[in-house]
């Protein structure tokens, strides 16, 4: 079966942000750029599907400017198949994302769509949600262990309080957790080797997809510094600042 | 304006359901609390006395036990084109749902709003809480997740009225297997007035029991890092942190915890922050109100000892 990823071009988790003076953004100029963790998740799992011989084709989808294209060779060079660039420097926001997906979903007709949980920048957790909803498909969202079982998928979801599995109709929606596996690196010959993978290149005009956000952000301001506190010599010290400074206990 | 707000079960109505009340209320407008499951009586009854709430809807069909987002989301799309705002705590399954019944009302959505500033501005965070967005929604309908730990839950009132209501069609796209429950006799994380948190400075599962130790002597919920859940010292719903539970309790102890962005985006907002690590160039210190540098395993029997 075929299998769909979405990935994201998201500022390096590791990169401490800063909040632009004019409070109009968040400072992206000369910042590491890299995949979302949570897509390469994703990606990770379509390829061990591959391995184990339910996924037959593995294609990767991103939205972005250019230079998501690094993305998308990224994940070609984990053992995705082929590449399809949905090329735009407006920013899109979660619906509009979703909508542009569907009509992928519409062209490529995969069995399962896999999308990490929630981007590190915007953090929303919306667009695979949204996605599911507007293709029809089932969710199992927060997964944990997808096991695909002739025409239903299995998945096992980390909800809070434990872990809840779900049996949904193929074809579904997945988004990934931390835990469903631990993504692998890309070797040196699989990234010379995923410069020949195929890559397509096109406009949200060309998916029929308008994409006006609705959303609009007023401003960005960076949140309250907490005030510097104090290092205390032992532990009768800390009871005792606890008890009479802070009088938390 | 009308707010709809869905309520969340478990077996009972959760806390969290009377702080995502309390964001309503701050619209101003009739607020109406949307109890949906399977034989949810005791829930409704419970939802009825939350102040603020002018009507309790109740949805009982075998089809929404278990809350399955495709069947409940099929339900607010269908009650909720009467609504300005469709609200619900950004819970496990607020954020599992609340995007499918957006996309379905074809409107945006804004996730884990901390703040309301008008009916169509509000405040959240993005970047692991690095930055504070304030955005405005050019929707006509308004669909939200609420952050619970940026609200107080209301209080008690007078009952509302409760009435029955149905809408949607079980869509079959999707079955319920099984759920395997974490017990814990401690009060829940995102509730919880104080949280101990261990790190991967424990070194084990079995040391945990440190923690734990402190944690009943407070009155505490049990948290964890990331570290400490991938190493298998704890389940992974201890989590703290920007893709586990965000806590802003009055005391939050992180031990053996070095503080990295993913974990301070869910715990940065808590009042008094308490910090043990032996490493002093941890980034923990420079959000600790109080610091202690010493090894763990040597103080935390000791702390716990004098505070009993």
């Amino acid at each position: 079966m075929k299998v769909l990823v979405a990935v994201k071009r998201v500022i390096d988790y590791n990169v401490k942000v800063r909040v632009k003076p004019d409070n109009t953004g968040v400072d992206l100029a000369n910042v590491k750029m890299a995949m979302n963790p949570f897509c390469e998740i994703a990606v990770e799992e379509a390829v061990r599907l591959k391995e184990k011989g339910v996924a037959s084709e593995i294609v990767v989808v991103s939205i972005g400017p250019k230079a998501a294209q690094e993305q998308i060779r990224t994940a070609l060079a984990l053992g995705a198949d082929r590449g399809i660039h949905i090329e735009t420097d407006e920013e899109v926001q979660s619906l509009e994302a979703a909508k542009l997906l569907k009509a992928v979903v519409e062209k490529e007709e995969p069995k399962l769509v896999i999308l990490g949980k929630q981007s590190i920048d915007s953090d929303n957790n919306q667009t695979g949600q949204m996605l599911a909803a507007l293709t029809g498909m089932g969710q199992g969202t927060f997964a944990s262990e997808v096991v695909v079982d002739g025409e239903k998928v299995n998945v096992t979801r980390e909800v809070d309080g434990g872990l809840m599995t779900v049996a949904l109709n193929l074809p579904a929606v997945v988004t990934t957790d931390l835990r469903l596996n631990e993504p692998r690196y890309a070797s040196l010959p699989n990234i010379m080797k995923a410069k020949k993978k195929p890559l397509d290149a096109m406009s949200p005009a060309d998916l029929g997809v308008e994409i006006a956000p609705r959303l609009s952000t007023l401003k960005v301001e960076a949140p309250a510094a907490r005030q510097a506190g104090i290092k205390v010599a032992d532990v009768a010290e800390l009871v005792d600042k606890l008890k009479n400074e802070a009088k938390v206990i | 304006m009308a707010i709809l707000v869905i309520a969340e079960l478990d077996t009972q109505l959760k806390a969290d359901t009377a702080k995502a009340v309390n964001a309503a209320k701050q619209l101003g407008g009739d607020v109406h609390l949307l109890v949906a499951g399977h034989q949810v009586e005791a829930a409704a009854q419970a939802a009825a006395v939350l102040d603020g709430v002018s009507q309790v809807l109740v949805a009982d069909d075998a089809r929404f036990e278990h809350g399955l987002a495709e069947n409940l989301a099929d339900l607010v799309v269908s009650l909720g084109r009467d609504y300005t705002h469709i609200l619900a705590a950004a819970s496990a399954q607020g954020k599992d749902l609340l995007p499918r019944a957006a996309a379905l009302l074809d409107v945006s959505m804004l996730s884990d709003v901390v703040s309301v500033e008008s009916d169509d501005t509000f405040v959240r965070p993005i970047y692991a809480g690095n930055a504070l967005a304030t955005v405005q929604s050019l929707d006509a309908i308004k669909v939200m997740t609420i952050r619970t730990a940026a609200f107080d839950a209301v209080g008690e009132q007078a009952p509302a009225a409760i009435v029955a209501a149905s809408g949607g069609d079980d869509v079959g796209l999707s079955q319920f297997v099984g759920l395997e429950r974490i017990e814990s006799e401690r009060p829940e994380l995102g509730a919880a007035r104080v949280v101990v948190s261990g790190g991967r400075g424990l070194g084990s599962g079995e040391n945990f029991a440190l923690i734990e130790a402190l944690a009943d002597t407070l009155g505490g919920a049990v948290g964890a890092s990331r570290a400490a859940v991938d190493a298998g010292y704890v389940p992974n719903d201890y989590q703290v942190g920007q893709t586990g539970k965000i806590v802003a309790p009055e005391l939050y102890v992180a031990v053996g915890i070095s503080g990295a962005i993913q974990h301070l985006a869910g715990m940065k907002d808590s009042k008094v922050i308490v910090a043990i690590n032996k490493d002093p160039e941890a980034p923990i210190f420079q959000v600790a109100d109080y610091g202690l540098e010493a090894d763990l395993f040597e103080v935390l029997p000791k702390l716990t000892e004098q505070l009993a």
